[in-house]
């Protein structure tokens, strides 16, 4: 039975491309057969942020308007053979992302994958309203920031509202996703806390997940950060947001960079 | 110590229960439609449930209503049981 997830977050440039690429590729890697798709039209960067620029040559919607079909547009993954990518149209008209069509892209994916990831664009305009539209469950990237924070929470309403799911009567099941958190900075009063931010939002924690350098890293490369570099702080915490995901019981933990870089440290004064 | 000093002092210490305060306050006020919605709609549902354990009410002869105002909120329930 496949799962439709969006990655949403109301504010722009909190992670949500980031975090898109990385639950993908940690789904693909435990054995789950996973589709990315881009909501975002004429601003697209998932497939940046993946690798795959150089590769796209249909989009969703030349696939939406009937130009080619879904499997013209998907481009899989080079590394993780399970992992496939929608990407989004660079055309300035939005309106070619219609309701009809976006529900028939979303019940073909259906069929043939394990995990459909539906990368919002930032806002509550037509893109991320459709992005949201035929989720079973959502994943609300926040920052440890106050317009962040007063953003999700709008996404929350919108969630509770005006999807497919809330329509029927039913619920969206929604996880969130603290990202860029300083441990250093939360403990001096500098950051909201993990607590605090639970507290507002009152959403079940999906994972933590370290301001980190490897961010920056992973995408100059183009490679999401669970691939870029598996030990990596992020990495381990989106691993962990991953298995959460998927219904394990996972301890929550904030990974942390300092005790590599110790043990960096270490090594090359032995040496 | 002048104001200027004490704000000073007191950001110093750290801005993030600021910013927790002010972000409690603007989400009450700005999540008042989500609650009605929601919660009211719930918390109906469960009242009547259990009215209806110990005496036949009519579930339209139960009127819950919010009133929400910037320090108190209060929740009328008023419910109409036959002689």
């Amino acid at each position: 039975m496949a799962k439709v997830l969006v990655v949403t977050s109301g504010k722009g440039g909190v992670g949500k491309t980031t975090s898109t690429a990385a639950l993908g590729a940690a789904l693909a890697q435990s054995g789950n057969t996973v589709a990315v798709v881009d909501f975002d039209v004429g601003l697209r960067n998932l497939d940046l942020v993946m690798g795959a620029e150089r590769r796209v040559v249909f989009d969703f919607i030349n696939v939406i308007q009937g130009t080619v079909k879904l499997s013209q547009a998907l481009i899989r993954d080079r590394r993780l053979d399970t992992l496939w990518l929608l990407p989004a149209s660079q055309t300035r008209d939005k309106d070619a992302l219609t309701a009809d069509g976006v529900a028939r892209v979303i019940a073909q994916l259906r069929q043939t994958f394990d995990w459909v990831i539906c990368d919002s664009p930032a806002g509550i305009e037509r893109g991320a309203m459709l992005a949201m539209r035929h989720a079973d469950a959502a994943v609300i990237v926040t920052n440890p920031e106050v317009s962040s924070v007063r953003d999700s929470d709008r996404i929350v309403g919108l969630l509770d509202a005006k999807t497919e799911k809330a329509e029927k009567g039913e619920r969206v099941e929604k996880h969130l996703l603290i990202t860029r958190y300083d441990a250093v900075r939360a403990g001096k009063g500098e950051m909201l806390s993990i607590e605090d931010v639970l507290e507002i939002l009152s959403l079940p924690l999906l994972g933590v997940v370290p301001e980190s350098q490897e961010v920056l890293r992973a995408s100059n490369i183009g490679a999401p950060v669970i691939l870029c570099n598996a030990s990596s702080a992020p990495a381990r915490a989106y691993c962990d947001a991953m298995r959460r995901l998927k219904g394990e019981n996972v301890p929550m933990t904030i990974p942390s960079d300092s005790k590599h870089l110790f043990g960096k440290l270490f090594r090359r004064r032995a040496a | 110590m002048s104001i200027f000093n004490w704000f000073k002092w007191k950001y110093r210490r750290g801005s993030a229960p600021v910013a927790r305060d002010r972000l409690k306050v603007l989400l009450e006020h700005e999540g008042r439609r989500r609650l009605k919605s929601d919660l009211l709609g719930q918390l109906r549902g469960e009242i009547v449930a259990v009215i209806c354990r110990h005496v036949t009410v009519e579930p339209e002869n139960v009127q819950v209503k919010m009133n929400r105002g910037a320090t108190v909120s209060t929740l009328a329930i008023d419910i109409e049981i036959p002689a």
